[in-house]
């Protein structure tokens, strides 16, 4: 399942989670998007089966956009444009 | 150590002030340390503050002594990591086994041990508040704790606790 694919452009950070269990994906997340610009994409790779539901809220709460969503099997994609709030 | 800890206004209509996160930490147990220092990390990379008051066997886990050798037993615990009858729970090492596989549960998920998410939850600006009457009743002095917690009765903590938008007792 992709939603909103979109023309974003390419991600400036990817950040793969496979094997990390809640809180790590999100914990290392924020830390990935410490370091990018407001407007910049983090690509964030999560195994954890948690993450479907997880990432959309911490883009929520954190102020980021989620612009891309994959669901592939086991593995989840996830664009998170970085907002300008955090 | 130092105490930060000043009265917070009882309400905020500002729209950029963090969500807060007032977590109690009760118990002492190496499984029960996990959820408050989970929830705190993860409410911390949502952009929110956090506080955790430390308080009763929760102190535990900011004693410099016994942070690191957290126990759980099997012993009048059915759904524990070693699930044995009592009696066979009451026997010497048997708390010791069931401390072991629980470690190896969280080292084989690739979890952090419990010093390391104090270590993360420290670096993103979680308050640990001690609880003062606890450190009294179980005669904890100020340098048996771990660097940086804030020192602090139950009035300290609840007008922290008063201005949070999510507030947990564990």
């Amino acid at each position: 399942m992709t939603t909103n694919p979109t023309s974003e452009p390419a991600p400036a950070v990817t950040l793969d989670t496979s094997g990390l269990l809640c809180p790590l994906p999100v914990y290392k997340a924020a830390l990935a998007l410490k370091g990018i610009e407001p407007g910049q994409i983090l690509e964030l790779i999560c195994t954890d089966p948690g993450s479907l539901a997880d990432i959309p809220a911490m883009a929520h709460q954190r102020g980021d956009r989620l612009v891309r969503t994959e669901d592939r099997d086991t593995t989840q994609v996830f664009w998170i444009e970085k907002g300008t709030t955090t | 150590m130092t105490v930060s800890i000043q009265p917070h206004p009882t309400e905020s209509t500002d729209a950029n002030t963090p969500k807060r996160l007032a977590l109690v930490a009760s118990k002492g147990t190496l499984d029960q340390a996990y959820p408050p220092l989970i929830l705190a990390t993860t409410a911390v990379s949502l952009g929110w503050e956090v506080g955790i008051y430390f308080t009763f066997y929760g102190l535990d886990i900011l004693h410099k002594d016994r942070f690191e050798k957290l126990k759980v037993a099997s012993l009048a615990n059915p759904a524990g990591p070693l699930q044995v009858p009592n009696i066979v729970g009451a026997i010497p090492g048997a708390t010791a086994l069931a401390t072991k596989t629980m470690k190896r549960w969280m080292a084989n998920s690739a979890m952090p041990t419990v010093p390391e998410f104090i270590d993360m939850a420290r670096d993103l600006n979680v308050t640990f508040f001690a609880c003062a009457t606890t450190m009294g009743i179980m005669n904890v002095t100020e340098t048996d704790l771990i660097d940086g917690c804030d020192i602090a009765g139950a009035a300290a903590f609840l007008d922290y606790a008063a201005t949070a938008d999510v507030q947990l007792f564990i």
